[in-house]
């Protein structure tokens, strides 16, 4: 797209943008150079003193450093996965239930006493209800907060757990509720034809999500689940407000002992930029790879599908 | 439950502090995303390659690294945020010239993140414009500046507003970081302090502070959603 905004430049153009590049370059080295090296080199922040721990083997802090910032990791790792795949759980069976839920809606079971007949229609719609609820209110509610909550509330009512699993449980309540609108919008942007054909062979409603509906989700969804993880990933970092001993707490203790902030938040900054980059690289190559897979074996695109994809990399 | 009219004036000025945050960053955002997102897609590589690190570096880092690193790097860089002392805005955001800086750093932390989102979303919308207006246009005449002006950004305003919506909503919600931040007074860290330090009984305290940032969060996707139906059924 971008290179349709303007034309293959000229000779006159190609030598404009030459001279423009390289006043861009020069600006923007220069103002790199005089607001933020030269004051940061007044300060003495380029001083070994500071970046030896952190980048100079011999430096006699250098191997505790690195294996406390190597614990963050793995902690920040352990916090990651663990909330990845107990949020992928509960968004599918969640996604699962609410179809489930807004197919049996309008059922009048028919064949039943007219009083237990009420009743299960009151139960499906009360729980249709429920769910849309918390759905909402979980993915309106800042993931600080619910790992917050967590945290001071499971105390409050006698369940003590260790700070891992406060930020796991905070982190899946929020992830699992978007992972299973993810899933739901890729159900429901599903060609409605899919669902008849397997009514048609006589497939219950059941069978019809788990086995069609489901797993085309999956395929669909998969850049923008794999998008989501990047993001749990990056909130693993909340996990500094309830005290777990993830990269960045890690990170303040090393300062607290070394006082040298802007290296150490650099250093980890690095860190999360290298994993979430090539995080995002994978889900930009499935994507293709999925483009492409569809286009030969020909497969329905729904509407809304690429449209969702695009939004939900931004939706943190 | 008596928390909750007791303190009513904690919730309601923790509410109006994290709503003055959201609306200046927000401001801020959608004008250093528009200019990185104009960097991104213009002729010029080095500017293409400034707006793209820009990005890559902002979205790929937690909004936490980036608040430590306002909090410590712009003290060092001799700065105090003093620049957002802005004198007639101040008057209404009166947070922007208190003598301790954290809220501007906690404005700025969040503006440069949430831009690299905008910069995406406004991206996302200009490659839904179909190509051919752009090539109509070019042959035309019609130079970089001029295709962006009068062809394709007034037709991919329609399709950023949803992705642009849907970053300002998660805005809303990563405020609630600054609370943790050192950011005195807004809901997030009221949630904190009462339950903390004054004891009040979590149950209640919960359901204020929750109402407070479903208040902002839930009626602005509803509308997305709407808008988002509405484009669909235009768009059949």
């Amino acid at each position: 797209m971008t290179s349709v905004l303007y034309d293959v430049p000229g000779p006159r153009q190609r030598r404009l943008t030459l001279i423009l590049s390289i006043v861009a370059t020069f600006v923007v080295v220069a103002g790199a150079y005089y607001l933020i090296y030269l004051p940061l080199d007044e300060k003495g922040q380029f001083s070994m003193e500071l970046w030896g721990p952190l980048v100079d083997p011999s430096n006699e802090n250098f191997v505790l450093v690195w294996e406390r910032i190597w614990v963050g990791i793995e902690n920040t790792l352990i916090a990651a996965v663990l909330a990845i795949v107990a949020s992928l759980i509960i968004g599918t069976l969640l996604s699962l239930l609410r179809l489930q839920l807004k197919s049996i809606a309008g059922n009048r079971y028919a064949g039943l006493s007219t009083p237990v007949a009420y009743l299960l229609r009151g139960l499906g719609s009360g729980l249709a209800v429920l769910t849309r609820v918390c759905v909402e209110v979980f993915r309106g509610l800042p993931v600080v907060i619910t790992i917050f909550f967590v945290a001071r509330g499971f105390p409050e009512f006698g369940v003590t757990l260790e700070t891992l699993w406060y930020l796991v449980i905070g982190l899946t309540i929020y992830n699992g509720v978007v992972i299973a609108e993810i899933l739901r919008s890729g159900m429901e942007g599903l060609p409605f034809g899919q669902r008849e054909a397997a009514v048609a062979i006589g497939l219950s409603p059941f069978q019809t999500t788990t086995l069609i509906l489901l797993p085309q989700s999956f395929r669909i969804m998969l850049p923008a689940l794999i998008s989501q993880l990047v993001v749990v990933l990056k909130d693993t970092s909340l996990g500094f407000i309830i005290s777990y001993e993830e990269t960045l707490n890690i990170g303040k203790q090393i300062i607290g002992v070394l006082s040298n902030p802007i290296q150490v938040y650099f250093v980890i900054a690095v860190l999360f930029i290298l994993v979430n980059y090539s995080l995002s690289k994978l889900a930009q190559y499935v994507q293709k790879r999925l483009a492409r897979g569809r286009k030969t074996a020909n497969l329905p695109v729904p509407h809304n599908a690429v449209q969702t994809a695009d939004l939900v990399d931004v939706d943190d | 439950m008596s928390v909750l009219v007791d303190k009513f004036d904690v919730f309601a000025g923790g509410f109006w502090l994290t709503f003055q945050i959201c609306v200046l960053a927000a401001i801020g955002a959608l004008i250093l995303g528009a200019v990185v997102a104009v960097l991104r897609i213009s002729p010029v590589p080095p500017l293409r390659a400034v707006g793209t690190a820009y990005v890559t570096i902002f979205r790929n880092m937690p909004l936490t690294v980036v608040m430590f690193f306002s909090a410590f790097a712009l003290p060092a860089l001799g700065s105090n945020a003093d620049f957002l002392r802005i004198p007639v805005l101040d008057v209404v955001f009166t947070r922007l010239s208190t003598d301790l800086p954290y809220f501007r750093f906690a404005l700025i932390a969040l503006t440069l993140y949430t831009a690299a989102f905008v910069c995406e979303a406004l991206r996302s919308g200009i490659n839904a414009v179909p190509p051919g207006q752009a090539e109509a246009a070019r042959s035309l005449g019609l130079t970089f500046g001029q295709n962006l002006r009068y062809v394709v950004l007034p037709q991919s305003w329609k399709a950023s507003i949803v992705p642009l919506g849907s970053v300002i909503i998660a805005m809303i919600k990563n405020s609630a970081l600054i609370g943790f931040f050192g950011v005195v007074g807004d809901l997030s860290a009221s949630a904190d302090q009462l339950t903390g330090a004054e004891g009040y009984a979590f149950i209640p305290v919960a359901i204020g502070i929750s109402i407070g940032y479903l208040i902002m969060t839930v009626p602005l996707g509803a509308l997305l959603d709407r808008i988002e139906r509405r484009q669909a059924v235009a768009a059949r």
